[in-house]
């Protein structure tokens, strides 16, 4: 894994400037004009964040059902990731918003419900970082909750009477491809998959060394 | 005194709320709502002194990502720094029992 590292990273920051440099040649949509270019950042985040539940989604399952050691690193590392990536999200958002709509914020049910799930996985951090003993397995099932209330996001435009667009917006975005929208959104996508992939190697690589200064630690002990 | 002062007194309150009518009725006026647009107006129609300029949230939403990240890594990079001088502190210990 640390050999792959280096050159993950160097592809991202080359993914991420070919991405920076087609949103900034896209065109403008026509009724959002410049603000519009939020977009392309603001719903990678979302990916990348979805990327994370899923990976601490799996790990806690693994953690919980195989009592492994290395599972929960990864699920405490996707959680970390899934915050971090839901917080700009959860920024990008209203910033968009306040020109798009009029308003930075509105409890409608997408947002709100998104605004809960990133709670969530606060909740898994803070249960961690003050849990105590036994906080792993708390912890674990807090994340598989949370992963239980991620599809309501994608679903909630569908079911409640929002005002978010409903789920089109990917299919959109492949349909306007000659456009010039789907260059820069999938590429932007790509980015920031790459970058949750490298981050979470960073992060794991930093549980790893914990858990062998832990070792040690009893080691020394006995 | 009874009846004479009672009138003079209800005269006064009379004169009191009328007076203080008066003064209020220029701010109620003044803060009444404007008048309701009839249709809707599309924002690119809009005024520039009622438009919001969308370049500063634009760089605003991309200068708050780069500076996330970077908060992030440095994070990532303390604790990678600590655990790692930890752990060579640690190995010098076991070394020397």
């Amino acid at each position: 894994m640390r050999k792959l590292f280096a050159p993950l990273a160097a592809a991202t920051a080359i993914v991420f400037v070919y991405a920076i440099w087609l949103i900034a040649n896209a065109p403008y949509e026509s009724t959002m004009l410049l603000i519009q270019k939020i977009f392309y950042f603001h719903v990678a985040s979302w990916v990348a964040m979805y990327c994370g539940i899923g990976v601490c989604c799996v790990a806690s399952l693994w953690a919980l059902f195989k009592r492994s050691a290395a599972a929960d690193r990864w699920g405490l590392a996707a959680a970390e990731l899934v915050v971090v990536f839901g917080l700009n999200g959860l920024v990008s958002g209203p910033l968009w918003a306040r020109k798009a709509w009029g308003f930075w914020w509105t409890w409608e049910p997408r947002l709100t419900i998104t605004f809960l799930l990133w709670l969530i996985f606060v909740s898994y951090l803070l249960v961690r970082r003050f849990g105590g003993p036994g906080a792993e397995k708390l912890a674990a099932a807090v994340g598989i909750f949370g992963t239980a209330v991620s599809p309501f996001v994608y679903v909630s435009v569908n079911i409640w009477r929002t005002i978010h667009p409903p789920t089109s917006v990917v299919p959109d975005m492949v349909m306007n491809w000659s456009k010039g929208f789907g260059a820069p959104f999938m590429t932007s996508m790509l980015a920031f998959v790459l970058l949750f992939v490298v981050l979470l190697m960073l992060r794991v690589g930093l549980g790893e060394r914990q858990a062998a200064v832990d070792e040690l630690y009893l080691a020394l002990e006995e | 005194m009874g009846r004479t002062d009672r009138t003079g007194g209800i005269g006064r309150m009379a004169w009191g709320v009328l007076f203080s009518a008066i003064l209020l009725i220029g701010p109620a006026l003044a803060a009444q709502p404007p008048a309701g647009q009839s249709e809707f107006v599309p924002v690119k129609e809009l005024p520039p002194s009622e438009q919001l300029p969308a370049a500063p949230l634009l760089i605003a939403a991309y200068a708050f990502f780069l500076v996330l990240m970077i908060v992030y890594v440095w994070t990532v990079w303390r604790r990678l720094g600590k655990v790692d001088a930890d752990l060579h502190a640690l190995e010098q210990r076991m070394a020397k029992r």
